[in-house]
């Protein structure tokens, strides 16, 4: 039990040092003259921008912390009162409210301002708007990276073409431009490297959420795990050591048949095991978990994890064909998908992962995510014959989340669940499954 | 003759059994029809391959949703549970094909449950270039339009060559000339050309055979050239936002009655998002792309990579129509328009423009609100007016 509390601790130690280190290095940055590019993260170029010896700022990230922190609201408003529409994405709104209220980060440092905006328009329309906002409160280089969408569910030779043609011939210039730097495809090809190791090391806990119990909660949990490889530290030693660590925390967990940390501590005797699709409610966060957990209801699998890459289906940075891989990583991304391969993936979480059930937690200011849930809601039921349920909420705006009645239609969700399996007699438990290496390779 | 092409529009506009098309199926045996959605496709392309070309809006007010609200929550546009309605309810059983442009995420998202519902149907989402360099942007829509071409030949049965797609393209001119001087006489002389006609017409744009507009529409303008009116003492405006989900007519009917001149706007903005006439020399398909490319068009739908240009939008358009103020009418939910606003109005401030804002839906039923809003609008641009002489 020692050893196991040390080894959670240690994940959970290096990702706060990294961060605060992170923090601190970019409050710094314009003494240091360390430069400064702001990006997303569906799409992230943190291997390229990192190889130029900038710092990657993603205003996301900022706008999800600001939202556990119960400061989106205020954000939110102060955006609102400067013409912003209550209708769109509530994490721009946070944003552009952070900017303007002094721009003081999520670990209470001040943020620097970018010296290049590189757009990565990754399957989300409004990323291409935040940018023109953040252009006009910086009045600072953009540069747009366009990452065309998988409408027919795979990437196209040409579009890959077209996106390598892209890093070449206007992010690349740019990146030098605002770094003052050459680039250096070695640098480039030695973080891709490391990526990939990191990668390898996040698949395998990503994919421990198939045993039974699951040692991890797949979307609660995982959004911590994800948090370095979405953001600053992809093609980082740091990264690859933070991954290392997890991995052999999350193995131990499973060894010991454990299961995954959750608020009210362990959650080892789980009793539904399910699939979430789409973000969560940053502002409530520990709420909305415990209305899961307070069920023994653990999260095996989510989509919401992969907005940044889908490495558990294969995808690795590979540094022989640096640009290529860029191209690769980013089309993949989960937003990028089409509906039908979105709800493809669903459908194998559910099997692969053996899911009771999936829960869609629909977005409000979130069209991206959002258009067409109710769609892949019917059609995963009627291709795996597991019930979902579909509550809707926002990422960031305090005032759409209503706590009495997503706690009723999850209960009445679980109920059903419960009625089902009685109904069919298979009376499933969560089994304490030997560790194989076969499920977490 | 004014009356006779106006209702010959409205009729069209109001029937959401799309009479027209399938009349024009059943007079073209073998030829199919192909919808896209807005804002623009290059509808030259359908035409060359055999299609009907058929712009897909949704049923605005003259609809009653009963399936497309199990599609779409309620913070979602009004437009794709509209168009899925239409669907639904077997409205669009004669398309063949149907393409969703690079318009927003709910388009987007719609071209996947299309395929979940509808798998005979071709659909395809067609990606435009956000990029700077003109080059590469040509480079990639070109490759774009030409899988689609190749992909709708297969459909129809008959993949253009040069010549055809040139003689599309000409009529495609032909067409933007007409619509040109539509707005031209709007903008020169407001009072003769009332927006609800002019949009009418263009809804009839949508849906009938291009020469066949450009008949009636020069016909309409002859009609209004021998037909003149008395002008008012309304105040001129750009309205703006309006450029997928389209405004009831009485809404823009509304915004006229309450005193304003609507001498530039975005409905139905695929007519004019091509601003000069698509080249006839070299390759068809490059020009088609290229014209794209070099578009003087600004809208919410693509990326503005000028930050100057992007302040300075409204005001060239409010100076080129000779408007005095700006109305943002904007549909709710809709990302491009609501979330390019504040940076518009900004922008349209900064030059003085006077703006005003609402939202609406296409199927909005009541328009007292907007009316009383825009004629104070109005009045406060008269005293303004005044007040600067
Ligand atoms: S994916 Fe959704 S939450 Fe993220 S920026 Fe786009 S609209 Fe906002
Ligand atoms: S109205 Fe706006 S959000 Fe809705 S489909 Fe059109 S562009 Fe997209």
């Amino acid at each position: 039990m020692a050893q196991k509390e040390i080894l959670k601790d240690r994940s959970m130690i290096l990702q706060k040092e990294m961060i605060a280190r992170h923090f601190e290095r970019l409050e710094q940055a314009p003494a240091n003259h360390e430069p400064v590019v702001y990006t997303f993260v569906p799409g992230n170029l943190t291997e390229l921008i990192r190889s130029f010896g900038a710092l990657p700022v993603l205003p996301e990230i900022n706008a999800l912390q600001s939202g556990m922190r119960k400061l989106s609201g205020d954000y939110i408003a102060e955006a609102e009162r400067a013409g912003h529409s209550e209708d769109v994405c509530a994490y721009v709104k946070c944003d552009i409210g952070m900017v303007k209220s002094g721009n003081i980060g999520p670990s209470g440092t001040k943020l620097p301002k970018p010296d290049l905006l590189l757009l990565s328009y990754t399957g989300c329309y409004t990323f291409m708007k935040w940018f023109e906002l953040l252009r006009e409160e910086y009045d600072c280089p953009a540069v747009f990276f366009h990452v065309p969408y998988q409408g027919d569910g795979k990437l196209e030779p040409e579009h890959r073409e077209y996106m390598i043609r892209q890093l070449r011939e206007q992010v690349i210039p740019a990146l030098e431009k605002a770094t003052g730097r050459a680039y250096d495809e070695e640098k480039l090809r030695e973080n891709l490297r490391l990526s990939a190791l990191a990668e390898d090391d996040l698949v395998a806990v990503l994919q421990s959420g198939k045993l039974k119990p699951s040692p991890i909660d797949g979307y609660f949990g995982t959004v911590y795990y994800v948090g370095p490889i979405f953001s600053a530290f992809r093609g980082t030693e740091e990264g690859v050591e933070y991954y290392r660590a997890l991995r052999e925390e999350v193995y131990a967990r499973a060894a010991a048949g454990l299961g995954p940390i959750v608020p009210d501590g362990s959650l080892d005797d789980q009793r539904y095991r399910l699939v979430v699709e789409g973000p969560p409610s940053w502002t409530h966060f520990r709420d909305f978990w415990k209305m899961f957990t307070d069920e023994k209801a653990v999260v095996v699998a989510s989509t919401y994890t992969k907005v940044g890459g889908t490495y558990d289906f294969g995808f690795r940075h590979n540094p022989d064909d640096p640009l290529g891989t860029l191209a690769d990583y980013c089309s993949g991304c989960y937003t990028n998908l089409n509906l039908p391969s979105r709800i493809e993936m669903i459908s194998r979480y559910i099997r692969e992962y053996e899911a009771d059930g999936f829960v869609i937690n629909s977005i409000k200011s979130c069209n991206s995510f959002s258009a067409g849930q109710l769609m892949i809601l019917r059609e995963v039921e009627k291709r795996t014959g597991v019930p979902g349920a579909f509550i809707e909420s926002d990422l960031v705006d305090p005032r759409y989340f209503s706590q009495a009645n997503i706690k009723n239609r999850l209960e009445s969700y679980f109920q059903m669940i419960e009625s089902r399996r009685q109904g069919s007699g298979t009376g499933a438990t969560v089994a304490s499954d030997p560790l194989t290496s076969a499920a977490v390779a | 003759m004014r009356s006779a092409v106006v209702e010959w529009a409205r009729e069209l506009y109001e029937d959401l059994d799309f009479s027209a098309v399938h009349r024009w199926l059943n007079d073209n045996p073998g030829s199919k029809a192909a919808g896209y959605l807005p804002v623009y496709v290059p509808r030259e392309i359908l035409h060359a391959c055999g299609f009907l070309p058929v712009g897909i809006h949704g049923g605005g007010d003259r609809l009653e949703i009963i399936r497309g609200d199990a599609f779409y929550q309620s913070y979602i546009c009004h437009l794709p549970r509209s168009i899925i309605e239409l669907a639904q309810s077997g409205r669009l059983d004669m398309l063949s094909a149907v393409l969703f442009p690079s318009t927003c995420d709910v388009i987007r998202n719609l071209s996947g449950i299309w395929k979940l519902l509808y798998p005979d149907v071709y659909v395809r989402y067609i990606d435009v270039p956000q990029v700077s360099d003109p080059e590469t942007a040509t480079t990639f829509y070109e490759a774009e339009l030409r899988h689609v071409m190749r992909d709708l030949g297969e459909v129809s049965g008959h993949v253009p060559d040069d010549a055809e797609l040139f003689q599309s393209i000409a009529v495609y001119n032909e067409m933007r000339t007409v619509v040109r001087e539509l707005y031209a006489t709007r903008r020169e002389r407001p009072w003769d050309l009332p927006t609800e006609e002019l949009y009418l017409l263009l809804r009839a744009c949508e849906v009938v055979p291009v020469d066949e507009f450009i008949v009636q529409a020069r016909r309409y303008l002859a009609a209004v050239d021998s037909d003149r009116r008395r002008p008012r003492d309304n105040s001129r405006v750009v309205v703006a936002g309006a450029f997928c989900e389209q405004p009831p007519l009485g809404l823009i009917k509304s915004i006229e009655r309450a005193g304003c001149y609507v001498v530039d706007d975005d409905f139905v903005l695929g007519t004019r998002f091509l601003t000069a006439d698509v080249s006839l020399a070299g390759d068809p398909v490059h020009a088609l792309a290229d014209a794209f490319v070099q578009t003087e068009l600004r809208t919410s739908v693509l990326y503005e990579g000028d930050s100057l240009r992007k302040r300075r939008v409204m005001k060239e358009r409010a100076e080129a129509a000779g408007a005095e103020g700006v109305i943002f009418a904007a549909p709710s939910f809709c990302d491009p328009a609501l979330l390019d606003q504040p940076m518009l109005r900004k922008g349209a401030e900064a030059a003085g423009l006077p703006c005003i804002a609402f939202k609406y839906s296409e199927n909005t039923g009541q328009f007292q609100q907007f009316r009383e809003q825009a004629g104070t609008f109005a009045d406060s641009l008269k005293l303004w007016n005044a007040g600067a002489e």
